[in-house]
């Protein structure tokens, strides 16, 4: 009796294991499906090389570039911000720093990653962009700089705790060799800690731009709903998520064409996604054992 | 000589530079804030609480949006916490080391990466349109909950790794079965850790808005939701559309909202930080 209970219990949470995976193949199937459709209605050859993406005016056009370009445009920003920042915060922290400082200030960053993106986009739209405007004569109101500024913001605890924790794996005796040798903290800092943590730090960057590129409510917000293929920060864009976002809030007939663009640019986002996620996850892998 | 005072120099100027970085985030999250408060502090009252949404901003309130995120969170803990704890113990503590963990392992992790969007897009087809529950509560609800479902397993697996080998061993000992050894001592030892997890996972929950937009949560709900079949509004969709609207009057109560949905996100990872200190003090 009691082994029939063990044996029922074991089942019941397995199942429950199981349903991860039932996520990911719903998530799969559903983008694809959806995007078959709609390839079945639009070249693929379209979709990558055509320069225009105008699915709800009359004259149909459905290249994702534009929109490709709107999502690496204002993600680029982000981690142009983020990772110096970032990387300088989780430095500092784990060689400078003295420990009560560090124990007070990381909860403290990890709350920049707890803010609801929503009010971050409030944050570019009422604070940032007039204060760009000042500077910047002629920056729309919309635009991908302040988005991304404010995405950098955002993203900044994700690498600055991730590379402090990996800077902080590092054994204190390549330290004591450093100083041993004469070296400052600066020169342990680069010449040994980073190149030492190295892989934490790129898996905390990859991490960061995956998260970047699925941004959604900022860039929905502050960067516009007018994709356009540009690399010019001051002109309103749009970017994948904020397509999906804006066809979502209209009156879009299942069925119809406009509801599969929403999935083939979701596929499109996902795909990159994916990959960014399963890099990150074999070099953290890879490396895990390095030090222990 | 000249070299040892350079290399001095530039040590001093990367530390205020480290300084400088370390505030940057926090002063722009505190100026911010300030922001909002300048906004939105006057016009938080009992009535923008307990109003409906309105065509006139001075008007309008949050009541609906409010009792949808209370409603919406309510719902998604009832799914996530089962789920996502069984499935943390299987892994933690039942699974052998073969094939089906990894890809356990690889999967979850992947999943934690999947921007919340899509979670938006598979709750559209899956729940909304093929099992036919409409854009309401209990639809958004599962959405979010498979959101949080990965943040849960790897919380909760934390906790779980953090008790002490030599409470299973004891628990064996006494001729305790697998499942009595978890549900007596390992739920209880890791009750702390696990609580911690779930709040935090809750709060990402609260503040979510794009994956409820794509199921087609509305901003204009003229009433708060009855039952889990009946459509909603949140508060960060009620906050978008007010950012959305021309008239400064919006404004002003978009930043209201946000200062109650900040306080909400604070008071939540403040409880999560409290607990997770005074657990872990538990096993030192």
């Amino acid at each position: 009796m009691r082994k029939l209970k063990e044996l029922v219990i074991e089942r019941g949470l397995l199942l429950s294991a199981l349903i991860t995976i039932a996520v990911t193949v719903g998530i799969v199937l559903v983008l694809s499906i959806e995007a078959i459709n709609f390839f079945s209605e639009v070249s693929i050859i379209d979709f990558i090389t055509d320069p225009e993406w105008t699915p709800l005016f009359s004259d149909k056009h459905f290249g994702i570039l534009p929109l490709l370009s709107g999502t690496l445009l204002t993600s680029f920003i982000a981690i142009a911000f983020a990772v110096p920042v970032g990387l300088s915060i989780s430095i500092y922290l784990s060689e400078y720093a003295p420990k009560s400082f560090r124990r007070t200030i990381k909860p403290l960053l990890e709350l920049l990653a707890a803010v609801p993106t929503v009010v971050y986009g409030f944050f570019a739209l009422m604070v940032v962009t007039p204060f760009l405007q000042s500077f910047i004569p002629g920056m729309s109101s919309f635009n991908s700089l302040s988005a991304g500024l404010v995405m950098g913001i955002m993203i900044i605890p994700y690498i600055s705790s991730l590379s402090e924790d990996a800077l902080h794996a590092v054994p204190n005796s390549l330290r004591e060799a450093a100083y041993g040798m004469g070296s400052t903290r600066l020169q342990n800092s680069f010449k040994v800690m980073v190149p030492a943590a190295s892989s934490g730090i790129i898996v905390s960057i990859i991490l960061a731009i995956s998260r970047a590129i699925g941004e959604t409510m900022i860039v929905a917000i502050a960067a516009g709903q007018q994709p356009r293929l540009t690399f010019d920060p001051t002109v309103p864009v749009e970017t994948i998520t904020a397509y999906i976002v804006q066809v979502s809030l209209g009156d879009v007939q299942h069925d119809s064409l406009e509801y599969k663009t929403i999935f083939a640019a979701g596929i499109t986002l996902f795909v990159f996604t994916f990959l960014l996620n399963t890099i990150s996850y074999r070099i953290r892998k890879k490396f895990q054992e390095k030090y222990e | 000589m000249n070299n040892i005072r350079k290399n001095r120099l530039k040590d001093q100027a990367f530390k205020i530079w480290g300084i400088f970085c370390t505030l940057l985030g926090l002063v722009l999250l505190a100026v911010f804030i300030g922001n909002i408060l300048v906004d939105g502090i006057m016009r938080i009252d009992w009535e923008f609480v307990m109003n409906l949404p309105s065509r006139k901003p001075e008007k309008a309130g949050i009541y609906t949006a409010l009792m949808g995120s209370i409603w919406v969170l309510l719902l998604t803990t009832l799914i996530a916490l089962p789920v996502g704890i069984a499935a943390a113990i299987y892994l933690e503590e039942y699974s052998k080391k073969n094939r089906l963990s990894t890809i356990l392992e690889v999967n979850i992790s992947n999943l934690a990466g999947v921007p919340s969007i899509i979670y938006g897009l598979l709750g559209l087809e899956v729940f909304v349109r093929i099992l036919e529950m409409g854009a309401s509560v209990l639809a958004g609800s599962f959405t979010l909950a498979l959101l949080i479902l990965p943040i849960v397993i790897v919380s909760t697996r934390e906790a779980l790794k953090a008790v002490p080998k030599s409470i299973r061993d004891a628990s064996f000992a006494m001729g305790a079965s697998k499942w009595q050894t978890v549900y007596h001592q390992l739920l209880p030892a890791s009750f702390g850790g696990i609580l911690t997890g779930i709040i935090l996972a809750l709060s990402r929950a609260v503040g979510e808005t794009a994956p409820l937009i794509v199921i087609g949560a509305l901003a204009y709900v003229p009433f708060a939701p009855s039952s889990p079949m009946d459509e909603f509004s949140v508060l960060p969709i009620q906050i978008f559309n007010w950012i959305t609207r021309p008239q400064h009057g919006f404004v002003e109560n978009a930043a209201a909202a946000i200062i109650i949905l900040l306080l909400i996100t604070f008071v939540m990872n403040g409880i999560a930080v409290y607990f997770r200190n005074k657990w872990q003090k538990k096993f030192k």
